[in-house]
This record gives structure tokens, sequence and C-alpha cells, in this order.
């Protein structure tokens, strides 16, 4: 056995998706490569670092704008004698290993959650309302890997070689063109240890600056239920929830949020849900640890002023 | 310039899903059935290119037993031309579906397919992408706008962090995401009309492609079930807990 893991980093270093699928691997085999798709030293210091990482392989050439139709043929030409091939299942994964999967004639398997052994994995379907258990076939596997499901790989204590890569031929089908990135110096979503959460009880984009002065206190990332995004109160990547991101971080604040299935689906195996909300009734309730009742646009300052 | 919808037949995104009593697969015996939401987008998309004068038909595809005929109509009924359906009794994977749909391209000779990014069953997220590589064509996946102009595209697509526009040449792969359009309601003149409108059936053995399934599913189980706390009465008491109780703050 041996584990190809895809590499998603950012200039400086992988992600947090990238050093939890590293950690999967771990539970396949011992040996496994680390591609990086980013000629940049720094970045490739970094993965040699990563504990549990055998070997860095660094690619070159057209890399830029991470396009899925360049990068697909570098990958297959690292996979060599891999057994299985993972990436985080963020956009990134997602918009590349099935391509590379369907290449090499593979039923690629999404948002594995849970590793049985190097042929069985569980997975979540219907927005995680149900965890299927699969056994796959095919001799090459592809994986991707719910982030959240697994801990992050340490960023110190390993070792690896870096070796020379694929180079990446440039394709005359498709161009980028530009990559617009929410600033923030909050922690990523996907990534923070307490992310607070709003709902379309915050009632406007305006409104929405108490949770930053809340998440601010608490060293917290924003997020928002689809009902914020579809009001036009935050940008589409703040949302949390079946069709947006799935976080579990360890402290969850929900705000003005009813508890759609579509939001619990993203935030519901974080470790302590907060849910305050003037509707006693609201679902929220049903699944928070503590739930306060009551006017966030009181509770919120004052939380932010006692903490 | 022709372009290809697939369209799935879901449990309707309402419903409460519940796993059957053999542990098996969610149980879709009597409960409402809607065309996959990500796929209405995708008839929607469609159907606004061809009001634009930019396409002359629509294709809708579909892979299942009868009961899909029923969602090609419900995307006749948006707006759809003709629809082809493959009937398989069973579970059709992702990579299968994509060999199906490079014959029907190559068949109709379609240079756009516009289609959901992920159905909201199985939550695979695979088959433009896989389309695109059988191809060997340029995907834009997780679409929140699309320009067309002439021989070539522009995409706005959503991605972890923000947005990343693409420019692609056609022919390509469109995958969409939920802001790309809202879609309409079939008007009732057009939901009459969508039944005189032709579904070719082929049965999956006869195209030809190896369907069988690379994947076995060993179990199904509901995860378990969150329980929730108790309620605090104030700010406090919140705080108090958070600290000193949980100690995540």
């Amino acid at each position: 056995m041996s584990v190809l893991v895809i590499a998603e980093s950012n200039s400086k270093e992988v992600d947090r998706g990238t050093l939890s699928t590293i950690t999967a691997a771990q539970k396949i085999s011992d040996n496994i490569s680390l591609l990086v798709l980013e000629d940049v030293e720094e970045v490739l210091q970094n993965c040699k670092n990563i504990k549990g990482v055998t070997k860095v392989i660094s690619a070159k050439g057209e890399l830029e704008g991470g396009l899925a139709e360049n990068l697909a043929p570098v990958i297959i030409e690292a996979i060599k004698d891999a057994t299985h091939i993972l990436s985080s299942a963020g956009t990134f994964g997602k918009n590349i290993m099935p391509r590379v999967a369907a290449l090499k004639d593979s039923q690629q398997i999404s948002d594995v959650c849970e590793i049985i052994d190097q042929d069985t994995f569980v997975r979540p379907i219907y927005a995680g309302n149900a965890l299927a258990t699969i056994k796959s076939l095919d001799k090459v596997k592809f994986l991707t890997v719910r982030a959240t499901a697994f801990q992050a790989a340490e960023t110190h204590g390993g070792s690896a070689d870096i070796i020379e890569g694929p180079i990446a031929k440039t394709n005359r089908l498709s161009t980028f063109v530009k990559r617009d990135l929410s600033e923030s110096d909050r922690p990523e979503l996907t990534a923070a240890k307490i992310v607070v959460s709003g709902g379309r009880g915050i009632g406007s984009a305006d409104n929405f600056a108490l949770l930053d002065t809340l998440a601010d206190k608490l060293g917290a990332a924003v997020g928002a239920s689809r009902a914020a995004v579809d009001a036009g109160y935050v940008p589409n990547d703040y949302q949390v929830g079946q069709t947006g991101k799935v976080v579990a971080p360890e402290l969850y604040i929900a705000v003005g949020i009813s508890g759609a299935i579509q939001h619990l689906a993203g935030m519901k195996d974080s470790k302590v849900i907060v849910a305050i909300n003037k509707d006693e009734d609201a679902p929220i309730f049903q699944i928070a640890d503590f739930g306060l009742v009551g006017d966030l646009f009181q509770v919120i300052p004052e939380l932010s002023e006692k903490l | 310039m022709k372009v290809l919808v697939p369209v799935k037949r879901v449990i309707d995104y309402n419903v409460k899903i519940r796993v059957n009593s053999e542990k098996s697969a969610v149980e879709t015996n009597n409960v409402k059935m809607s065309m996959n939401p990500f796929d209405e987008i995708a008839v929607e998309e469609a159907v606004r290119l061809k009001e634009a004068g930019l396409v002359d038909e629509i294709i809708i595809v579909s892979i299942g037993n009868k009961g899909v005929q029923e969602t090609i109509r419900t995307a006749f009924a948006m707006g759809g031309d003709r629809g082809i359906h493959i009937f398989n009794e069973n579970n059709t994977e992702p990579l299968v579906v994509a060999k199906i749909l490079k014959d029907i391209v190559i068949n109709e000779k379609t240079d756009l397919v516009i289609m959901g990014k992920q159905a909201i069953d199985d939550d695979a997220n695979q088959t433009g992408q896989m389309l695109a590589a059988l191809l060997d064509w340029p995907q834009g996946t997780f679409a929140s706008k699309i320009e067309l102009n002439n021989k070539e595209l522009n995409i706005i697509r959503e991605i972890d962090g923000g947005l990343e526009t693409l420019n692609i040449k056609l022919p390509c792969i469109i995958t969409t995401d939920l802001r790309l359009n809202e879609p309409r309601y079939a008007s009732l003149p057009n939901i009459m009309k969508a039944k005189k409108k032709e579904i070719i059936e082929i049965l999956i053995a006869d195209t030809g492609i190896d369907f069988k399934n690379r994947l076995e599913v060993l179990k199904v189980e509901e995860p378990p079930v969150r329980v929730g706390g108790r309620k605090v009465e104030n700010v406090d008491e919140l705080i108090n807990v958070l600290k000193n109780e949980v100690g995540v703050i």
C-alpha cells in the first residue's frame, strides 16, 4: 500500500484540510507521498516537516490558477504505484479529483469521514442525514476526505525528502482570470476553533458587525446560514451548511439562526453548540448544548463586553 | 447550438429521509421525489440561454427507473425540448453516468453540457468533472455566473474563500452552484405542452457500457442523534458555563 496525497496550498503552507487528509492517509499506509502543486520553496520546506509524510513531490510548470485541465495529467504522472489517491474535500479537491479518477477509470469515493480498512470507508449521504459504509472494488482508489473528521497532522517533526515531480503543461482550453478572496484577519472558517454564525435574524448586512465584534473578542471565524447569504447580508463563502461549508469547531455560536436541516448538516459535529434566538421554539435549541432565549441585539453586545 | 442537461430524480429536499429496516439504503418507497435542485438550476440556465438566442435546442437526459420520465417532463415544462431516458432499475454510479453522457454528447453533437454540481442524495459531486475528463473538455464547476460569447465562456465559480473567474472555450461542461439563478415555476400551458414532447427510452444494457457498480454498499445507518442540552437564563450564566463547565473559552 502507498498513498499519494494531493496538497492544497496558499504560497506559504498547506491548508488545514490537507493536514487532516495526511492523518487519514496514515490509516491506510505509512508510505505517504505529498504532491505539491505550487513551485514555491517555502511551501516545500513546510511540507517536508509535516509529520507522517515520507516524500514530498514538487510539481513544476504551468500550475497557476490550479486549473483542473492542467493539473490532472500531473497528478496521473505522480501516481506511479500509489494504491490510494487522497485529497481534502474542499472545492479544490472536489474540482480536480473526479477528473483524475475518471481518467484512471476508478469510481471515486467523496467526503470520506472514516477509514475502516484499505478498501472500506464511511461517508455521509443525504447531507449527513445517513452514513454509508462502502467497499471499493477498484484497484486504485480515489478518495476525498472530510477535513473535520480527522485531526490535523502535526506540522513539525517530519523529515521527508523532496523530489522533482512532473511538469504541468498549459492547455489551450481554459484560462485562469482571477480569484477574489474575502479578506479577513480572522481564522479560516473550516479551521477555526470557535465559529460565530448569523442567520436571517441578524436582519441586515450592517448588523453583521455585531458578530464581527464578538468574533474578534473570541478569536473566532464568522459564518452564516444560507438564509443570511441569500438575503445578501454576507458573501457566499460564509455559508455553513449542506450546500456550504462543513465545520466542526470546539465552540459554535448560532445567532438568530432557526436551525433548518440544511444548516445543521454543516455544523452538528461541533463540540459545543450555543444557540441565541428570540424564538424559544426555534429547532436550533433541540440540538444546542446551551440555549439562550433573548433579543440578539441586546445579548450580543453584552456578551462582547463581558468577555 | 445544442445543449445537454442531465437531470436526476431524487428524494424531495423537504423530506426527512429514513434508513430502511435492512439498513441497506435510504427508503424511497412512498416518498415524494423531485428533480435534484442543482439540476433545476441547470435546466433554468439552459432555458435562459435559449431565450437569449444563444442555444437552439435543449436535450434533457435522465437515468433511472420509469419514474424519471416524470422528472424529464418537469424539465420540459421549464423549457426543455426533447428527452432521453436511460432505463436502469438500480443505482447508477457517477463514472457510469459520465460514460453514458459521453456517448450521448458525441451522438448528439452537443457543444455544451450544463448539469448540477451534485445530487442531494449521494452528494458525490463527480459526474460533471468525470464527463469533462472523458471528453477531454474544459470544466467550469460550481458556477455562480456564466457569460456565453461566441465560442467561449466566462465563468465565475464559488470556491472556498471566495470567487474565481475562468475563461473556457467551448465545447465545455458547466456545473451549477446555488446562486447561478432561481429556477422558474412552470406555467400550466407549458406543463400541458410538456406532455407531448418526445422521450426516447434506451435500456442501460443496450448502451454497450459496462454498468456494473464498483462500490459495494455494506450498510447505511442514521448518524448518532445530537441531543440538546439546556437553556441558560442570561449572558452571565452563558459565560460561566462556557468558561468553567465546558472550558471552551
